[in-house]
């Protein structure tokens, strides 16, 4: 049953065919000066969500366009029900709220010059209040699990990531894409000292040229800004306490979370959907935040995030599901930990036992079940911001 | 109980799955033939860290995953601890 490929989840099939897990109303700001108002609605009405983050203002560029996917992406993912988006202004919000609209859902746009805060409030409270009640009857329904669009990404990794969480996701990820789902990976700079790795698994010569084009230039960007050899950085602290020494020792175990069999298909920038089913290459940052915030917005319903020394990461819009292999983890740490490989480093538990125990818990996840990040109220919403605005 | 792992049969470091104390005779897994191992510590290993399975002289790659992973930038005795003491990246330098 594990790999049937007719599983199924309970999920909410959105406007637009696409299928969700969650059923969020949010109340999304354009910019770090509409987040007072934003969380006041949120305030007001209970069941709503606001998503107060730092920028949209000044921006321009690659740098904008990435703020709009960010925005509108986030909107239109199918855990989210309806919006409300509030900025400063009426010509960016409409554009966000236009793009969140081609999805089909409910959404409303609120400026807040020549209202100030208090009447836009008012305006906006009573319409999320009307969508979180109709979103509230809305019900779930039988869908099949390989609609699930997975991301996966690690953080505060060890050698235990590599041995065990890791190729667990990896099995998952090759039992879902053989069964037709969709799934994405991406982390760029972790990937260096395995790139040749990553590259032997493209599905062309096309997508592989591709990759190493991502690769390259954010390997350059590091070292343009790079003032030593980032061993402060990367590995992290917390990366070297586990005992992980260099980049390559950790990318190495960062590229079995690929799988053993799946090629992937395409490379994404930052935010854009998959445009067919697979596992695509997504250019993103390789701090968790930022990344599962990426993932989101391209539709990702379901993240998967393998940890060793304890990253406690969580997403408002895609539940992130933990695992770790790390035994120590599990004793100090188990809150924040959904699925326990730890017995795969005694030989008590084989990958494809990990993958199918990880695989359960997809399915429980997609059906309902809180995830630990969910329930310690984890929603780190992170823009990526490319440079300084204007 | 198995002590510590090896990724691949060419790798010559192990990591160790459970605190290793130092002067120990342990037993290890190679994972890529399943097959037993034999290594004895000669200082503590954590949960997690790398023990030498050779000798290193500075200058000597270190492999894991069948992978070059760094190089020896101080000489390491089998047995011994392998981390930022004595392993460096060989990117981003």
């Amino acid at each position: 049953m594990a790999n049937s490929a007719d599983r199924k989840v309970l999920g909410y099939r959105r406007e637009n065919g696409r299928v969700g897990v969650r059923n969020h109303v949010i109340i999304l700001p354009v910019d770090d000066i509409s987040n007072a108002a934003c969380e006041a609605v949120a305030n007001n009405v209970k069941g709503t969500m606001a998503l107060p983050h730092a920028y949209g203002r000044l921006q321009f560029g690659e740098d904008l366009d990435l703020h709009f996917r960010t925005m509108i992406g986030t909107g239109a993912n199918p855990n989210v029900a309806a919006v409300i988006v509030i900025g400063i202004e009426a010509g960016w919000t409409n554009k966000i709220v236009e793009g969140i609209a081609t999805t089909g859902k409910p959404v409303t746009g609120f400026s807040i010059e020549g209202n100030g805060d208090i009447k836009t409030i008012s305006m906006a409270s009573y319409k999320a209040k009307e969508y979180v009640q109709w979103a509230s009857e809305l019900q779930r329904s039988e869908c099949d699990l390989k609609e699930l669009y997975i991301s996966v990404k690690c953080g505060e990794s060890d050698t235990t990531t590599g041995l065990s969480s890791c190729p667990a996701v990896g099995n998952v990820i090759d039992k879902h894409c053989a069964n037709g789902g969709t799934a994405s990976f991406g982390e760029t700079s972790e990937l260096t000292g395995a790139e040749h790795i990553v590259a032997a698994k493209a599905a062309n010569d096309e997508v592989r040229e591709k990759f190493f084009e991502f690769f390259n230039d954010y390997t350059k960007l590091v070292f343009d800004q790079k003032t030593n050899d980032l061993s402060e950085s990367q590995p992290t602290k917390g990366n070297i306490a586990g005992g992980l020494t260099t980049i390559e020792e950790k990318a190495l175990g960062n590229v079995e979370k690929l799988g053993k069999k799946t090629k992937f298909v395409g490379c994404l920038p930052p935010a854009v959907a998959p445009d067919k089913a697979g596992l695509w290459f997504m250019d993103t940052s390789s701090a968790a935040a930022e990344a599962v915030t990426l993932w989101a917005a391209s539709g990702a319903v379901v993240h998967l995030f393998p940890t060793g020394q304890g990253n406690v990461i969580g997403n408002p819009i895609e539940p992130v599901i933990k695992l770790t292999g790390n035994p120590k983890t599990m004793s100090t740490m188990a809150e924040h930990i959904d699925v326990d490989v730890s017995p795969v480093l005694q030989g008590e538990m084989t990958i494809d036992e990990a993958g199918d125990a990880l695989l359960d818990m997809v399915v429980r996840t997609a059906n309902g079940r809180l995830t630990a990040a969910e329930a310690l109220g984890h929603r780190e919403f992170v823009m990526t911001k490319l440079y300084r605005s204007a | 109980m198995i002590q510590f792992l090896v990724h691949d049969t060419v790798d010559n470091v192990g990591v160790a799955v459970v605190d290793i104390p130092a002067n120990t005779d342990c037993t290890g897994r190679d994972l890529s033939t399943n097959k037993p191992m034999q290594a004895k510590s000669l200082e503590a290993i954590p949960l997690g860290h790398k023990i030498a399975l050779k000798d290193f002289k500075t200058g000597d790659e270190v492999t894991k995953y069948g992978c070059v992973i760094g190089r020896i930038v101080k000489d390491v005795a089998t047995g011994h601890h392998v981390h930022t003491q004595n392993l460096k990246t060989k990117r981003w330098a």
